[in-house]
C-alpha cells in the first residue's frame, strides 16, 4: 500500500522535473536566438540597467500580436544595450488576453522591481493594468491598446498606436478622399471593444462624407465561423467595398468564404488585420487587393526598417507586423526620453514617471511607425497613417 | 474544550475547523501585508481568491448538497458583478464611503442574481441530471449575450437602457455605465481583503446553517433518493428552489466582489470556461466538503501564477499538475491514509 503511495508520489516529482526541463530547454533556444555577437550586453548587470515590463497574451488566441510585441521590443532592447548608454532590462509576463490575469502579470513585473511599463499589448487587459500604474505611480507607454479607456483620466499612460475612434474616421475619410467605393458594407464584431469602437465612429465619419453605409451586419464570438449570412447580405446590396474592422482570424475566414461565394468587392481593413499574410493555414493569394490603414510598412525602403525587419527575419523567420514596429519604437522612445531627461537606473518609478510625463508630453520622436511623433496631456499620439494594399503576399504603400 | 468539541457532532466540529481555518488564513495575511512582507503578485490575488472561493462554496451547495450538476455558475457572477457594479457606480456620490457602497452593490448583485436563478430554476428545476447541466450551460450563455448587448447609461433624466444598440440617447451630463461589449469601465477599485474575508464568512454562515438546517436534510434527502423523499412529504421543487437560488444569490455577490477589484469587466470574462474553472474547484476540493472548495479555489487560483517560470509550458504543466491532483486524492490508498491521520476518525475507530 505505502509502496504505491511512494510511486504515485516519485511519478509526479519525475513529471514536475521534466516539465521544469521543458520550461528550460524552451528558453535556450530562445536566448540562443538573439544573435551571438551580443552575449556579452544580454543581461546587464543589476542597478545598471532601467527595468522595463510588459504584459502581453504570450499564449492563446491574441498570442501573435503579444509574441510580435515582445519580440519587436527584445530587438530594440538588444541593440540599445549593445550601443553602450542607456541600458535595458526587459521582461514580458503572459496576460492571456483577460483583464485579471493582466493584473496579476503586472503584479509579478512589480515584484520584479519594474521601473518602466509597456503597459498591456491589447485593450481590454491595458485597460486593467492602466488602473494599477496609474495607482503605482510607474509610467506606461503601451504599444498597442487602442481604446480611449485606456488613457482616460491617467496622465501616466501613454499611446504609440492611434486610438480605435481615429482609425475610424481616418478609415471613412481615406475611402472618401480616394474615392474607393460608393456602397459599403460593414461586417464587425459587436462583442469586442476594438472592432466596436472602429465601427461607431466610422459610421459617424461616414454619415458626415455621405458615403453610404448599404450593409451593416455584426457577428460575435462563439459564431465567428460562418459569414455567408452577412456576406450574401452585403453582395445583395451591391456593396462595392467591404470595411473589416475587425483582428484577422475572422477576416481571413470571410474572404475565403466570399471567395468561394464568387463575391469579389474592395476590401478594406485596420490594423488588425495585419498578421493574416502570416497565418498559419491561410492562402495569401484570397488576400490580394486587400487594403489596410497601418502605420508601419514593412516593405519600405528607409534604412531603420529595412535593418528592422531584416533582424525580425533572421531571429524569428517571419516578416514584422505593426505591433513588433510598435513595441520597437515604444524601447526608442523611451531611450530618447531618458537621455534628455537624464534619467538614471537608480532613481525609483515615481521619480522616472515624472521626468517621463514631462518628456513625452514635450519631445518629437522619429520611429518606424511615422516620423515627427508628438503626444498631448491625454496620452494619444499623433502621426498619419500609412494606405496599404496586398499585392503578391506583400504590403505595398498606396500613396 | 477538547471534550466540550468531541461533545459536538463530527458536522458542527468540521464546520468550526472551517471557519477557524479561514479566519487564521485571514490574520496571518493580515499580518503580513500590514508588515509588507508579502509578494504584490500574492496581494493581488487575495480579492479574486476571495470571490472564487464564494463562487465555488456556492456551486458546492447546488453540486454536491443538491445534487444537480451546474454548468451555468459563471452567469450569476456575471449577474451579479453586472448588476452590483452599476449599483456602485449610480452611488458614487450619494454613499462616499466605499466599504458601504461595496456592500450595497454586493446586495444589489445577490438580489438580482438570486432574481435570475428564480427565473431560471423554474424550468430548470424540472429537469434532471443531464437535462439540467445542458439547460443551465445555455443559461449561462444567454446571460452573457445579454450583457454583451446591453447599453446602461445615466443623465439629469434618469436611466436609459436600450438593446442592440446605443440608442440610450443621454444629454451632457449623461454617462454610459454598461457600453454592451465593452462592458463596464472606470470602475473604482472598492474591494478589498478585508470585504472579501467578510463576505467569505457570511458564505460559510449561510450554507452551514441552510445545510445543517431541518431544510438541508431535506435537501439531502432528495439528492440521495427523490422518490422516497416525495414519499415521505418533502416538497421538491420548493427545497430544491431554495438551494438554487441561495447559491445564485452568493455567486452575484462574489460577482460584484471580483468586478469592483478591477478598473473594468467584460461580459466575456464570465464565460463556459469560468464555469468549469468554479466547478473544477468543487470536484477537487470533494462535492459536499466546503473546506476541501476552500483550499481548491485558493490553490487553483495561485498555481498558474506559481508557474510562471515554466513561460509557454504554464498551462501545460497546469494541466499536469491539475490531473495528478485528481489523481492523488481519489487514491483509495492516500484517502484511507488522510482518514487514518484524522483525529476524530482514529478516536472513532478506537471506541468500536
Amino acid at each position: 500500500m505505502k509502496k504505491k503511495f511512494l510511486s504515485l508520489l516519485l511519478a509526479m516529482v519525475m513529471v514536475l522535473s521534466l516539465a521544469a526541463c521543458g520550461g528550460d530547454t524552451e528558453e535556450t533556444p530562445a536566448e540562443s536566438g538573439e544573435t551571438p555577437a551580443e552575449e556579452g550586453s544580454e543581461a546587464p548587470a543589476e542597478g545598471t540597467a532601467f527595468l522595463l515590463g510588459g504584459t502581453g497574451p504570450l499564449t492563446g488566441g491574441a498570442a501573435i500580436y503579444g509574441n510580435a510585441a515582445y519580440r519587436g521590443a527584445q530587438i530594440a532592447v538588444d541593440e540599445i544595450n549593445a550601443m553602450g548608454g542607456v541600458q535595458f532590462d526587459l521582461r514580458y509576463e503572459d496576460d492571456q488576453h483577460d483583464a485579471e490575469k493582466a493584473v496579476n502579470a503586472y503584479n509579478v513585473l512589480k515584484d520584479w522591481g519594474m521601473q518602466l511599463s509597456l503597459g498591456s499589448v491589447t485593450s481590454k487587459p491595458c485597460e486593467a493594468t492602466a488602473a494599477e500604474t496609474y495607482a503605482d505611480r510607474i509610467f506606461a507607454l503601451t504599444p498597442s491598446a487602442s481604446s480611449t479607456a485606456t488613457t482616460e483620466g491617467k496622465d501616466n499612460m501613454f499611446q504609440m498606436c492611434f486610438m480605435d475612434p481615429n482609425q475610424g474616421s481616418a478609415s471613412a475619410t481615406y475611402i472618401s478622399e480616394k474615392g474607393l467605393g460608393t456602397k459599403v458594407a460593414i461586417i464587425w464584431k459587436n462583442d469586442d471593444v476594438y472592432s466596436k469602437g472602429i465601427h461607431d465612429t466610422f459610421v459617424a465619419e461616414a454619415a458626415e462624407l455621405n458615403l453610404a453605409i448599404v450593409s451593416d451586419t455584426t457577428f460575435a464570438d462563439g459564431n465567428d465561423t460562418d459569414f455567408s449570412v452577412q456576406l450574401a447580405d452585403a453582395q445583395a446590396n451591391d456593396a462595392d467595398l467591404v470595411f473589416l474592422p475587425m483582428y484577422y482570424q475572422p477576416a481571413s475566414l470571410i474572404l475565403s468564404q466570399a471567395n468561394s461565394m464568387g463575391y469579389n468587392p474592395k476590401w478594406f481593413g485596420v490594423d488588425g488585420m495585419d498578421g493574416i499574410l502570416t497565418m498559419e493555414g491561410f492562402d495569401p493569394a484570397l488576400a490580394e487587393g486587400v487594403m489596410l490603414l497601418t502605420p508601419f510598412n514593412a516593405d519600405a525602403t528607409d534604412d531603420k526598417t529595412v535593418a528592422f525587419v531584416t533582424e525580425y527575419q533572421d531571429r524569428y523567420g517571419e516578416t514584422p507586423n505593426q505591433f513588433a514596429a510598435d513595441a520597437y519604437d515604444c524601447v526608442y522612445a523611451y531611450k530618447q526620453a531618458l537621455e534628455a531627461a537624464g534619467a538614471t537606473p537608480d532613481m525609483t518609478a515615481e521619480e522616472l514617471c515624472d521626468l517621463m510625463i514631462q518628456q513625452f508630453t514635450s519631445m518629437t520622436f522619429d520611429g518606424l511607425t511615422g516620423e515627427g511623433m508628438t503626444w498631448d496631456a491625454t496620452g494619444a499620439v499623433s502621426k498619419s497613417p500609412k494606405g496599404m494594399v496586398i499585392e503578391n503576399g506583400a504590403y505595398v504603400g498606396l500613396d | 474544550m477538547a471534550n466540550k468539541l468531541s461533545g459536538l457532532r463530527k458536522s458542527t466540529r468540521r464546520n468550526f475547523l472551517t471557519y477557524a481555518l479561514v479566519i487564521l488564513a485571514f490574520i496571518v495575511l493580515q499580518a503580513l501585508i500590514t508588515t509588507g512582507s508579502i509578494s504584490s503578485s500574492l496581494k493581488g490575488m487575495l480579492v479574486p481568491i476571495c470571490a472564487y472561493v464564494v463562487m465555488a462554496v456556492s456551486l458546492n451547495l447546488t453540486v454536491g448538497v443538491l445534487g444537480e450538476l451546474s454548468l451555468g455558475h459563471a452567469g450569476f457572477m456575471s449577474v451579479g458583478a453586472f448588476t452590483g457594479v452599476a449599483t456602485a457606480i449610480l452611488l458614487q456620490d450619494v454613499i462616499p464611503m466605499a466599504p458601504l457602497r461595496l456592500a450595497v452593490g454586493m446586495a444589489v448583485g445577490a438580489a438580482f442574481a438570486a432574481l435570475a436563478g428564480f427565473l431560471i430554476g423554474i424550468p430548470v428545476l424540472r429537469l434532471k441530471g443531464d437535462y439540467l447541466a445542458i439547460v443551465t450551460l445555455a443559461f449561462g450563455e444567454i446571460i452573457k449575450s445579454i450583457f454583451n448587448n446591453l447599453y446602461m447609461g445615466v443623465d439629469s433624466k434618469g436611466l436609459h437602457f436600450s438593446l442592440l444598440s446605443d440608442t440610450t440617447n443621454l444629454d451632457e451630463t449623461g454617462t454610459l455605465i454598461i457600453g454592451g461589449p465593452m462592458g463596464i469601465g472606470g470602475i473604482q477599485k472598492i474591494s478589498t481583503f478585508a470585504a472579501g474575508f467578510v463576505l467569505v464568512m457570511i458564505t460559510l454562515v449561510v450554507v452551514f446553517h441552510l445545510v445543517g438546517s431541518r431544510a438541508g436534510r431535506a435537501i439531502m434527502a432528495i439528492r440521495d433518493n427523490r422518490i422516497a423523499a416525495e414519499s415521505v412529504g418533502v416538497n421538491v421543487t420548493k427545497y430544491k428552489m431554495m438551494a438554487f437560488v441561495t447559491s445564485a444569490a452568493l455567486a452575484g455577490a462574489a460577482g460584484t466582489l471580483f468586478a469592483a477589484n478591477y478598473s473594468t469587466i467584460v461580459a466575456n470574462k464570465f464565460d463556459f470556461n469560468t464555469s468549469i474553472l468554479v466547478l473544477v474547484f468543487v470536484v477537487l476540493g470533494g462535492l459536499g466538503n466546503m473546506l476541501g472548495s476552500i483550499i481548491a479555489a485558493a490553490a487553483l487560483t495561485i498555481l498558474p501564477e506559481a508557474l510562471r517560470e515554466f513561460s509557454d509550458y504554464r498551462m501545460l504543466v497546469y494541466a499536469i499538475v491539475l490531473i495528478l491532483v485528481m489523481l492523488a486524492t481519489n487514491n483509495p490508498t492516500l484517502k484511507s491514509l488522510l482518514a487514518r491521520l484524522r483525529p476524530g476518525n482514529r478516536e472513532k475507530k478506537e471506541a468500536v
